[in-house]
This record gives structure tokens, sequence and C-alpha cells, in this order.
């Protein structure tokens, strides 16, 4: 049985959305590619930045650059408070008890990795089991792998359908008493699936197992309410919510974080230090050793006030209009196929034309000044259960157009004429 | 920057839909694997030598237009090929891939092999032309596989001012 939870929540969007008005808030969608306006549909990849975001940034390194957390100077003060803002800021967005319960991380890849050496080296042994989906990033597969082979656990997948679904039976299957830790992707970045991830928690937590989400897609597009979620780590990857590279958060219950291993040692992670032994800081500076991505963070910070200011409903089914309507015009062209149809998506839209390599798809359309994805998407697993060794992947922000869909439209057919 | 149509030309769509030397050599003494972790692009070259000279020579695998057609071509211009002429070949190949060639102004042997000179404008897409050619060199030399990623970094799309 398929859980039916209110994922996708674009009631109540208010007046029509101005795409146009907020296009103008992102410099970069201003330019011509091969003589072509920029048509940007690589938005899963990195999602673009807003004026005011680069307009922090820029700021902080004009007037506040310094090392945070150690200096009793100026500067340091104001960027310390700067980069502390900006926690707060991430614990409002996805509504966390407390701020020290976001540590901030490069991105989802490393979140997963600090769950991995912090949790699972700690509390997973051997003839244990880590549960992960068929659908997984290699980013929240791998780190799981790697653990598993040290410890001699297993590793165990809920299996999806070909519609793109987790198949929550086999799921419930797979959990017992061995079982040490859920890992789940809120959004596959590969199909575009939402997966119900509350009833996915509230079901390990039946038998007392942790969930950690993979929110890398999930957080640009809809509301995360960590809380209602009841999940116990939700990783987040700035470069995809309109925030620079190098920004990131993970989410973790407080009373976890506490009981888990340090991840990085060095500097800022310390209470104490001899020769004998040293001694942790409290969350989160236990999981911040070394100086970290100031100006990324503080813009983290400046993309979340952003889309704050926004009416995200609104955005949310802007973008939803956009998938479905390029859903439907794609589909049409004969010797296409969507990989990808699961019945609640993000805009994520996936597809393969026979006998043509998405390779070429992608380079053809980049002559049409069009950017997509070609490829696996880090997501092998995936392009095995679709038997294809690659897709094209065209993703939506709130910033796309149906103008936007319709080039894409006529670039496929041009690949298709190009090809014969 | 050269129009699309240089790349995709009539004679890489042929080879695309219809490549030469497209199947497993039973009687190959050479094999090797070509793989492209970013791509997933996979080929296994086989290779008949005899006394210094590629007798016979074919690969099977996936990948894009461009991989694929420049291993059908690749097959074909180095059958009959003595190990030196192979050798040369390769270097010249890769050379005018990466831009280090001019085809038009130095001497070289790679006749219609000049047709994927344009790949050297997509920075992305060199190494589908090339992954045929490292792949048939390593079982020239012997070697078991090859991967675009042991050919080192990829300092080709570095730029040092804008
Ligand atoms: C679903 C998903 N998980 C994880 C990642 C990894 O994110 P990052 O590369 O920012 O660490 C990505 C991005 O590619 C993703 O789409």
């Amino acid at each position: 049985m398929i859980a039916t939870e209110k994922t996708i929540e674009t009631k109540g969007a208010g007046a029509a959305w101005d795409v146009e008005r907020v296009r103008e808030d992102f410099p970069v969608l201003r330019q011509t590619v091969n003589g072509k306006p920029l048509v940007y549909l690589d938005n899963a990849a990195s999602a673009q930045v807003p004026r005011i975001v680069i307009e922090r940034g820029s700021k902080y390194l004009r007037e506040e650059h310094s090392n945070i957390h150690r200096g009793v100077h100026y500067l340091s003060q104001r960027a310390t408070s700067a980069y502390e803002g900006a926690r707060e800021k991430v614990k409002r967005f996805i509504n966390a008890r407390e701020a020290r319960e976001c540590i901030f991380v490069r991105g989802v890849t490393e979140a997963v990795n600090l769950v991995m050496h912090g949790y699972g080296r700690k509390f997973v042994h051997e003839g244990d089991e880590v549960v992960v989906s068929e659908m997984e990033h290699h980013s929240n597969l791998v780190p799981w792998q790697m653990l598993c082979e040290e410890k001699g656990a297993r590793l165990r997948v809920i299996p999806m359908d070909d519609a793109g679904e987790l198949l929550l039976d086999e799921f419930d299957a797979l959990l017992n008493e061995r079982t040490k830790l859920v890992c789940v992707g809120h959004v596959s970045n590969a199909l575009g699936t939402i997966n119900p991830v509350k009833e996915i928690v509230a079901r390990a937590h039946k038998l007392g197992v942790p969930v950690l989400v993979d929110g890398a897609q999930g957080a640009p597009h809809l509301k995360v309410d960590v809380q209602d979620l009841d999940c116990d780590f939700y990783a987040i990857s700035g470069h995809k919510m309109f925030a620079p590279t190098g920004s990131g958060v993970l989410y973790g219950k407080a009373e976890l974080l506490e009981k888990m291993n340090p991840f990085l040692g060095g500097g800022s992670m310390i209470r104490t230090v001899t020769f004998e032994r040293s001694t942790y800081a409290a969350i989160p500076d236990k999981f911040e050793a070394g100086t970290p991505a100031i100006a990324s963070q503080i813009g983290l910070g400046a993309a979340i006030d952003y889309l704050n200011g926004l009416d995200r409903a609104a955005a949310l089914a802007h973008e939803q209009e956009l998938l479905a309507y390029a859903t439907e015009r794609v589909s049409a062209i004969e010797g296409i196929r969507i990989i990808g149809n699961a019945r609640e998506k993000a805009s994520v839209l996936a597809f393969v034309i026979d006998e043509i390599h998405p390779h070429d798809v992608g380079t053809i359309l980049d002559r049409e000044g069009i950017a997509i994805r070609a490829g696996h998407h880090c997501a092998q697993p995936v392009m095995q259960h679709f038997g294809v060794p690659a897709t094209a992947r065209a993703s939506f922000a709130f910033y796309n157009t149906r103008e936007e869909a319709d080039s894409l439209v006529a670039a496929v057919q041009k690949v298709i004429e190009v090809f014969g | 920057m050269s129009e699309l149509s240089e790349l995709y030309q009539q004679v890489i769509l042929d080879h695309n839909k219809k490549p030469r030397n497209f199947q497993k050599l039973e009687a190959a003494n050479r094999t090797a694997e070509g793989f492209n972790p970013l791509c997933g692009d996979q080929l296994t070259v086989y290779m008949l030598m005899d006394e210094g000279v590629v007798r016979e020579v074919s690969f099977v695998g996936t990948g894009c237009a461009i991989s694929k057609a420049s291993a059908s071509m690749m097959t074909q211009a180095v059958k009959g090929k003595t190990r030196e002429e192979a050798r040369l070949l390769f270097d010249e190949f890769h050379r005018m891939v990466t831009g280090e060639l001019d085809e038009e102004a130095e001497p070289n042997q790679l006749g219609r092999l000049k047709i994927f000179a344009g790949v050297r404008d997509y920075p992305a897409r060199v190494k589908c032309a090339s992954l045929p050619w490292h792949t048939m060199h390593a079982a020239l030399e012997g070697e078991e596989t090859a991967t675009t990623e042991n050919l080192g970094p990829d300092l080709s799309q570095a730029a040092i001012s804008d």
C-alpha cells in the first residue's frame, strides 16, 4: 500500500506567479550561449544564485572577511555573527528545535559521510543491516557500502517499481531487529520521485530505527519541516537551493549528534587537547573542524531569506505546471521514453530517445543554448533498473518559463532530425 | 567554435548507425577494455597481431555517436598497419583532438580521421573520441584496460584567464 501523504502543497498559492519578475533576480540568466538565449534546465545539478545572495557573499568578502569563533577583534565578531545568523536562518527554515542541531557541511556528500563515520562506525556492527533505496544518489549509497564492508554488515535495498515509486510493503519486509539505520532520498535526482519520507520514518521508528533523509532535491522545492517528518537526520546541499557551492547542512536530532563520534579532527572541534587525550566540543562545533566555507554558508542564509520572500506555494505550483507541460510535449515526440513516472514528482524530466545516446542529445542542446544533464546522474543502479546506460535530464526551477520548455521540445526535435 | 554540423558530420552519423568491424573477433590474440567512468562509455577492442602487424581489429561496446564512430573508423584505419604505424596514428589522433596538432598545416597520416578535429571545440567530448584509440593502444601494447582516468588529470579544460 502506498501511503497518501500530502507532499505537494500548492494550495493556497496566491496571485499568479510572475516569472519574468523573478528572472530579474538571477543575473546569470541574462546571457546568450552560442548566440542563443541561455535556457538553464540543469537546476537539479546546481541551481542559480539570486542577486541578494551574490551581494551578501561579496559584502562579507569586502567588509567582514576573517576567521570565526577565534578572534576577539571586530571583524572576527562580525563574521561569527553572520555565520551563526545563517545557522539560525537554517534552523527556522527547516523547523529544527535548536540551531545547534544544524551542522554546517560542504553539502550532502559530506553530511552522509559524517553520519557514516560518526554514527555508523560507532553503532553498526557485524551482522547488522543498513537500508537504502534503489533510487539513491551514489552519495547516499557508497558510504553505506563502505561501512558495511568494513563492519561485515549487510546493505539492504528498498526496491522500486517501473514508474519509479518505492515499494513500501517490501520496505516493511526488510525491517528487522538487526536494522540499524535507514537512508533514503526525499526526492530522486534521477527520476523526480517524491518519496513518502514521513511514512518511511514512521514505519522505521516503530522498530526504533533512525532515518537519514537525503534532502538535496527536497529542500529546493518542498517545504521541509524536520519535526513534522520526525526524521533523525536531514541533509541539504546549498548549491541546489540557490546558494554558493561549499554550503550545506546536516540536521540531526541533538541527542543523536551528542552520542556520535566526531568526524574530522582538528581545530574548533575540541574542548581540551593534551598528548594523552583530547575532549570534544559540544555540537555543532564538534562536527565543524577547521575553517568552514564562511562566505558560502552566509550565502546560504541569504538564499533562505530570498526563498522566504517568495510565495513558495506559488513557486512550486509554477514548477509543477512546467513539469506537466514539458512532460506532455516531450512524450508526444515519437521515439521518446520518459524515465520516471511517479505520481508525485518534483520538476525533473528524464528521458531517452531511441537509438540516440544522451550525450549527443546534451551536446546538440548545448549548441541551442540549452543546458541539461546527460549521464547516469550518479545513480547507476537507477540506470540499471531501466536498462539504459544514461538519460537526458531537464530539471526546472521556479524561474524557468513555458517558452523555455518549448525551446527544449524544438531542440529535441532537431536532435532527431540530425540523427535522421 | 565550429558549427554543430562540423561535429555531427554525415560520415560520423553513418558510422554511428552502421559501425564497421562491430563484433567480437574470435581469433583475437589481444583484447583491451576501455571505460570512461564519467559517462559510462565502455568498449572492448579485439586485435589479431601477427608478426608485428595488425591483421584484424574489431570492437563491441556502448557509447555516444562520437565514440562509436571513432571506434569504427579506428578499426578501419589501423587494420593492416604495423605496430609502429598504429602507434604513430594513435599519437597523431590524440594530438589532433587535444589541439596539439594542426592537421591542416603539419604533415600527418590522419586522412579521413581528420573529421574528428572538430571535437577539440567540445572539451567535454574529447574523451569520447579518444577512448577507442586509447583502448586500441592498450591492446597494441598488451595491456588489459584503458580508462580515460588513467591518462592523468584532465587539464585540457583549465583556463588561466577569462
Ligand atoms: C539526491 C542527491 N543526493 C546527493 C547529492 C550530492 O550532493 P553534493 O554533490 O552537493 O554533495 C545530489 C547532487 O548531485 C543529489 O541530487
